[in-house]
């Protein structure tokens, strides 16, 4: 079974507009169950486009897009998919606890049940003293790591990431990598995950999709196989080869 | 009691002002190139603060009601007046916004009408008004549809851009929870409109006194305190400080309507009281 499967994509913004925009061409793509995938390429490649139509936030010109063999719209309905946004995106008026409630309480979660599984998650990233402030006496880190709580509260059987640690700091983020790894293999989540950063790709990844720019296309998909995903992982030769790799595949 | 305080230093500056203005003002007022730039200072058009609370303790009529009974009494009938007409009007302005955002036809259609419906003089939409007293609605709920028809407009655009407020990425955090319409309205649209609705809220007080004060005038109501400032005002010649009690009363039903509508936002605006930033 693949969780995701992107059958010849292509979406233009502004169809037959004189600011028509092309942001994908010709994409496939299909990952596996439990698989991690990252998205890397140079600003306006169309990764997070690629991610919004998994999501079914936008529609595909042309081509197909299934999630867990549904179409995608059927998927996003029955929310099979978690989606954190480069932007933490809180309800500032909602304290922390009940911002990662807010999915559960779109499901129709019992009260006593949402709150123990938002507590566990805010435990999860490390803010469980935190739960009842509002995202506002947060700093921006703090934030996103609500956010990713949020994305994680309903255990979806695919979480959909758009540069989430981008705002973190190193220590933080490195945590949090190695904190979303042990979920993804604990739940077998199935995770596409867009970021800017190459070494965080190859860390996290079982393959690295390499995209370039206008029209976005991909131009590489690269299997990654490092020893342990762990600071050994980190010190490997193995994972600073699979670095260069990508690294020459976003030059060429 | 900081706050207590600080009512009780601006009443004694507004007194001051007052006062003060009427020590050293000319009392036949500035005259700046044929133009009155300042008041007339003399007795007839400021009476002294001290002659006004005379006139509130004093009879209305010889051997009548306190002048403060009499007062108070047209408060408490045009507070009724102006609560009906405020939550008429916020309650309509409110429907508008929704269907305003809801279809964007309905924004292009109504919002000019909606503005439009402003520039319409309230002295010419008055009698109409009048008309329906006693035919339609009891005499009384006229004035209170003048109101509502001052009150429901701030409340309708206020509403219409709070609702509108909330950025793309939450909109799509909402669709990728499956939530229609109905339950963005609820979840993030409305909460997310509060800010925007309380200072609607507020002018829509203010608007729905002046409102009710203009409505009672120009549709003949009596019992109110619209009335009252008119009657009074006549008698300004021999007996200036009784408008001026009038007057007292009408900014004390602004005041009144201004409190309720921060009662109301207490509870609801609870997370903007808590500003502490954290940063770990």
């Amino acid at each position: 079974m693949t969780a995701v499967v992107v059958d010849n994509v292509s979406k233009i913004f502004n169809q037959g507009r004189p600011d028509e925009v092309t942001a994908l061409a010709e994409i496939d793509l299909s990952i596996q169950n439990g698989e991690f995938v990252s998205l890397i390429g140079p600003s306006g490649c169309g990764k997070s486009t690629l991610l919004r139509l998994i999501a079914d936030l936008i529609t595909p010109t042309t081509g197909t897009v299934t999630v867990a063999d549904r179409p995608a719209a059927t998927a996003r309905k029955e929310q099979e998919y978690g989606i954190a946004f480069q932007q933490a995106g809180l309800f500032e008026w909602r304290t922390v606890r009940k911002n990662v409630e807010l999915p559960l309480e779109l499901r129709g979660v019992s009260r006593s049940e949402r709150k123990a599984k938002a507590e566990e998650m805010l435990e999860l990233v490390g803010l469980a003293d935190f739960a009842g402030h509002y995202p506002g006496q947060l700093s921006g880190g703090m934030q996103q790591r609500v956010a990713i709580a949020r994305a994680l509260a309903v255990q979806p059987p695919l979480l959909l990431m758009d540069e989430p640690f981008g705002a973190l700091d190193e220590m933080t983020r490195e945590r949090l990598q190695s904190e979303l790894l042990g979920i993804c293999a604990t739940t077998g989540t199935s995770t596409v995950f867009v970021t800017h950063s190459i070494s965080e790709a190859v860390f996290l990844s079982d393959r690295v999709v390499v995209m370039s720019a206008r029209p976005g296309r991909i131009t590489a998909a690269i299997d990654i196989k490092i020893p342990s995903r762990d600071e050994a992982g980190r010190q490997a030769p193995a994972y600073f080869e699979k670095i260069t790799e990508v690294r020459k595949a976003l030059r060429s | 009691m900081r706050r207590v305080l600080s009512v009780i230093a601006g009443l004694l500056i507004a007194g001051l002002a007052w006062e003060g203005y009427k020590a050293v003002g000319n009392p036949e007022g500035t005259v700046l190139f044929g133009v009155r730039v300042l008041p007339r200072a003399d007795d007839l058009s400021m009476p002294h603060l001290a002659t006004i609370a005379d006139r509130l303790g004093a009879p209305e009529l010889a051997g009548g009601r306190p002048v403060w009974q009499v007062v108070l009494d047209a408060c408490v009938f045009t507070l009724g007046i102006t609560a009906a007409g405020f939550v008429a009007g916020a309650l309509i302005g409110l429907v508008l916004a929704v269907a305003m955002q809801r279809f964007r036809i309905v924004e292009r259609g109504l919002l000019p009408y909606v503005i439009l419906s402003q520039t319409v003089p309230l002295v010419a939409l008055a009698p109409l008004i009048a008309g329906w007293g006693g035919v339609v609605m009891p005499p009384w709920a006229t004035v209170a549809v003048i109101a509502a028809y001052l009150a429901f407009f701030p409340v309708a655009v206020g509403m219409l851009r709070g609702l509108q407020s909330p950025s793309a990425s939450g909109v799509e955090l909402m669709r990728s929870y499956a939530a229609g319409w109905w339950r963005t309205l609820v979840k993030l649209r409305f909460p997310a409109a509060l800010p925007y609705l309380f200072p609607a809220l507020r002018l829509a007080g203010a608007a729905a006194v002046v409102g009710a004060v203009v409505g009672e005038i120009s549709t003949g109501t009596r019992g109110g305190i619209g009335r009252l400032i008119i009657e009074y005002s006549r008698e300004a010649t021999s007996d200036p400080a009784k408008v001026y009690t009038a007057m007292l009363g009408a900014a004390l039903l602004g005041l009144l309507v201004a409190a309720a509508v921060s009662l109301l936002e207490v509870p609801l605006m609870r997370h903007r009281r808590h500003v502490e930033v954290v940063t770990l």
